[in-house]
């Protein structure tokens, strides 16, 4: 298996997390789509680290690990936040702001 | 073996991440990402990086994933509605225009490692030593920044949950 195939692999999970951010509305799922964007994105830097043979991909991974904890304790802190205000975490309720 | 293993883990993680932006039931999707990580996790081992696999399913699989559902579980929120217009237009677009970016990107990655293998391991990539001397020597600084930023999510995180600011 070469490098290629895991880069193949992580465009496609990163396309779905791409179509689960555009066409989901709940915000605990658009969430959850970014983290599987995020996670594609582990993928290719691992796999181009593993290529190179040099840990500096490994780095970036891990410190995109520690961004999407951080990433998923604010979101999910305004996602409760948000119900506990409207009642409701489907984004395209959430027009306050849009007119 | 290797060839198994990958498209064993390719059908895994492809069937979890479309289970995971279609389900209607967030409890269902939440545990096909947790799959999906688990997954990718294998991708991970299969390309050495050991240390990594396991922060992947300690962290991610692990923490983050329980955060998320605990907060579904939390909220009791219903399934998603079925009405029109996210499932319209901006659905349809969404979808064509992730299969042209799926396309595009496929082509470039492939273009860029065309013809290229994996070296061959040498026993010493992917191990927390080799993983860890890099983070605390090259990256020292980065490293002090992220712990930074999680202090900083911390309390945000603190903050926004209070009932009252």
């Amino acid at each position: 298996m070469g490098p290629q195939h895991y880069l193949l692999v992580s465009a496609i999970l990163f396309a779905l997390g791409v179509i689960g951010v555009l066409t989901r509305r709940g915000a605990i799922m658009i969430l959850m789509s970014v983290e599987l964007m995020l996670n594609a994105a582990n993928l290719a830097f691992i796999t181009f680290s593993r290529l190179h043979d040099q840990p500096d991909g490994q780095i970036f991974a891990f410190f995109i690990m520690t961004l999407a904890a951080a990433e998923a304790a604010v979101g999910l802190a305004i996602v409760i936040a948000l119900f506990r205000l409207r009642e409701t975490t489907e984004v395209d309720e959430l027009n306050l702001m849009k007119w | 073996m290797e060839l198994v293993a990958f498209v064993i883990l390719t059908t895994m993680a492809l069937v979890s991440g479309l289970v995971v932006i279609r389900h209607r039931n967030k409890v269902v999707a939440a545990l096909a990402l947790a799959g999906n990580l688990v997954s990718i996790a294998g991708f991970y081992l299969l390309i050495n990086a050991q240390f990594l696999a396991l922060l992947q399913i300690i962290v991610y699989a692990g923490a983050i994933m329980v955060l998320i559902l605990f907060v579904i579980m939390l909220l009791n929120l219903p399934d998603e509605s079925r009405r029109p217009g996210v499932g319209g237009i901006q659905g349809v677009l969404g979808v064509l225009l992730a299969v042209a970016f799926v396309v595009i990107l496929g082509m470039a990655l492939y273009n860029a490692t065309e013809g290229s293998s994996f070296p061959a391991a040498t026993g010493e990539f992917g191990t927390v030593e080799s993983v860890g001397v890099t983070l605390f020597t090259n990256f020292f600084y980065a490293f002090e920044a992220i712990s930074l930023l999680l202090v900083v999510a911390m309390i945000g995180a603190v903050l926004l949950a209070k009932r009252r600011l």
